[in-house]
């Protein structure tokens, strides 16, 4: 058995650095897009057109009935063949924001499923359009009730981004190969790693809360 | 190339995913006998023993799946233990699994009111004859419904066992894809096999869910 | 009378109880002798139902001491489930296993415990439900019956362990009123029979005419105890007087 040396990796720190930085903003902007996404989304499946409503129901069902890892195969090897060529990375944020996307769909629409019927009523009874009593009266509290849901999303999402780096997207597990090709300290190199996805998924949790107490205030 | 028909790619992958829901079923099961005995040790009330479980869930959780994958294959690999893709993938798959399972069964443990554990501590039960008549057939109405939904994560996670190299249907498809240089039609039809796996265990799911709704 | 039988079957000594820094038994004393039927009253959070539950260790005491029959109430589990088999207990939400019949609700626990052969669970099944009044109800499933009912099988199962002693937390509280009777009578049937009962409860009349001691509990103390007849036609105390002045 071989000795476990950590200090084979200290000359590879800025790698580690900026892998992590990489999967942290890929997180980011794939997550508000894919929030984005699927507000649009629960709306199409709550208040949208029938039409809307079904293909939106087909995305969903698409997305999370099949793997990530083929999701995003498809759009970096199968799409340039449609004539739609990404790099690497954006080819990553993409796969991410559609994936995040169809989740959030559901999660978002089971928070406005849960709003009384009343609010829709009374915003109604107020002259306002059905867009937009969705968008003032029912989507703020919608999104508090599922914070909590979307918050684990999030994370299940970043955590699924590891998966990137097997298009060459240079995030934090793409650095964690390139290091253990180079050193072949392979257990310390994805012990670190995962202890810094676990430190992440930790922070982002404690931040995604802290969000939401900020954005969804207790009344 | 050209004779590499759409039926010669189709029945390659639909060969390869023998090896997928092989995959699944040994995780699924096995996972769900790590996650029962996890699920005693959770409620069993010592706190030593609950912290464990806690700890084991947050690492299992918290950290992607496809470093447990690499940490048990080429990690482990340098303690002297050689695991084949597929054991190393069995393994992987069976902790993640249980630790999911565990957090799930343990949400279904205790929605079973607490005047349930009184009554049947009242009547002079022990903490296993408890669970065992009393508390697990309740929580296992409610659980069937997301344990159902949860094995689609676990079809979904046998996916990057093709990472480590272990072929089934997502491995597969890659080195047809290298062979036939069409990877819109390769892909597609790795996409439309999972889902055909995933997407009825889904509507049964669902449709659980919606019974035990009406039920109550 | 040998010794034993003189002994009180439950013996509550100075026991104390706080929850953080709220005490809210402050040091009760009580004994319970073989047949008594003892009604505890007293507004709620006065301690009352604390004071029960410690009884069969469904709560713990910071101090103090407890014995049932012989056995003292401590916390190990072996401890706990000889004393269980000893103590009865009929809670306020009925409580019944929704899962199993009214038969099985009852078996259970001769069957788990006491290891009862699939003949004599279905014999003891059908002896408490027919003490209680539910002879035809065996395989009924606690959804399909009213809470009156439930509550009846609720004393059957705590029966079907043949206790020393049945303990009764409000258990007419959850019920409409016009189903509190039909458990009422159950429970003086059982008293009757010489049943050992301590019965936490806001049925004053039921606690006057049935019980044979009167234990008055506020502010986590007993107030004051005696013969209910006495008691309720003479208060002792202005706390007992307003109380009983205050439930009518």
């Amino acid at each position: 058995m071989r000795k476990l040396d950590f200090s084979a990796l200290l000359p590879y720190a800025d790698a580690l650095v900026e892998g992590l930085i990489f999967t942290v903003v890929l997180t980011l902007v794939s997550t508000l897009a894919g929030i984005a996404v699927g507000t649009v989304g629960a709306w199409a499946r709550t208040s949208g057109p029938r039409w809307a409503g079904g293909l939106v129901a087909a995305y969903v069902e698409v997305i999370r009935n099949t793997p990530f890892i083929v999701q995003l195969f498809f759009i970096f090897f199968g799409l340039p063949a449609a004539g739609v060529k990404l790099s690497e990375a954006s080819a990553a944020f993409l796969a991410m924001t559609i994936n995040l996307g169809a989740y959030s769909t559901e999660i978002i629409r089971a928070g406005i499923d849960a709003t009384p019927k009343g609010h829709w009523e009374a915003g109604l009874s107020l002259a306002m359009s059905r867009f937009e009593v969705f968008r003032h009266v029912v989507l703020a509290p919608a999104f508090k009730k599922v914070w909590p849901a979307l918050s684990s999303q999030i994370i299940i999402v970043m955590l699924g981004s590891s998966v990137v780096s097997q298009i060459s997207a240079e995030d934090l597990t793409y650095a964690a190969n390139f290091i253990q090709s180079r050193n072949f300290r392979a257990f310390e190199v994805y012990f670190l790693v995962t202890a810094l996805y676990l430190a992440l998924s930790i922070a982002m949790r404690a931040a995604l809360a802290a969000l939401g107490a900020k954005l969804f205030p207790k009344v | 190339m050209a004779d590499f028909s759409f039926w010669v790619i189709f029945s390659n992958l639909l060969l390869a995913a023998r090896w997928t829901v092989l995959l699944s079923l040994i995780a699924f099961i096995s996972g769900g006998l790590v996650g029962v005995v996890l699920l005693f040790l959770r409620t069993s009330g010592v706190k030593a023993l609950a912290w464990f479980v806690r700890i084991y869930v947050e690492v299992f959780q918290g950290t992607p799946l496809l470093m447990q994958l690499f940490l048990l294959f080429f990690g482990v690999a340098l303690f002297g233990i050689e695991l084949s893709p597929w054991a190393a993938a069995a393994l992987a798959l069976t902790l993640w699994t249980s630790a999911f399972l565990v957090e799930i069964w343990r949400g279904c443990v205790e929605s079973v009111p607490k005047g349930q554990w009184e009554a049947s501590s009242s009547l002079a039960l022990n903490y296993v004859e408890q669970m065992r008549y009393v508390i697990l057939p309740q929580a296992l109405r409610i659980a069937v419904a997301p344990t159902v939904g949860f094995s689609v994560q676990v079809i979904k996670g046998t996916a990057l066992a093709s990472i480590i190299g272990f072929v089934e249907v997502t491995k597969a498809g890659t080195m047809l894809n290298n062979a036939t240089f069409r990877p819109f039609l390769v892909y597609s039809l790795v996409a439309l096999i999972y889902f055909a796996l995933c997407f009825p265990l889904s509507m049964l799911a669902k449709k659980l869910e919606g019974r035990l709704n009406v039920a109550r | 009378m040998s010794p034993a039988e003189t002994r009180p079957l439950v013996e509550i000594k100075d026991i104390r109880k706080s929850f953080g820094p709220l005490e809210v038994l402050k040091g009760i004393s009580m004994d319970v002798a073989q047949g008594d039927v003892v009604a505890i009253i007293g507004r709620s959070g006065s301690g009352k139902s604390t004071l029960l539950r410690t009884i069969n260790g469904l709560e713990t005491f910071d101090s103090g001491s407890i014995s049932v029959d012989g056995t003292p109430v401590i916390g190990g589990e072996k401890e706990l489930k000889a004393l269980r088999r000893k103590v009865g207990m009929v809670f306020q939400q009925f409580n019944l296993f929704p899962h199993l019949t009214a038969a099985e609700n009852v078996a259970l626990a001769p069957k788990v415990v006491l290891g009862a052969g699939a003949k004599e669970q279905a014999e003891t099944a059908r002896e408490m439900l027919e003490k209680v009044g539910l002879g035809d109800k065996l395989g009924n499933y606690p959804s399909q019956l009213s809470g009156g009912q439930q509550q009846r099988v609720a004393i059957a199962r705590a029966l079907a362990m043949h206790p020393k002693v049945l303990l009764c937390d409000e258990i007419t509280s959850a019920l409409d009123p016009e189903l509190v009777n039909e458990v009422l009578r159950v429970v003086e049937t059982l008293a009757k029979d010489g049943m050992t009962l301590i019965l936490v409860t806001h049925e004053m009349r039921f606690a006057r005419d049935v019980g044979s001691k009167l234990v008055f509990m506020h502010h986590g103390k007993v107030h004051e105890e005696g013969d209910p007849k006495t008691l309720f036609a003479k208060p002792g105390t202005p706390e007992l007087a307003q109380f009983v002045g205050s439930i009518g």
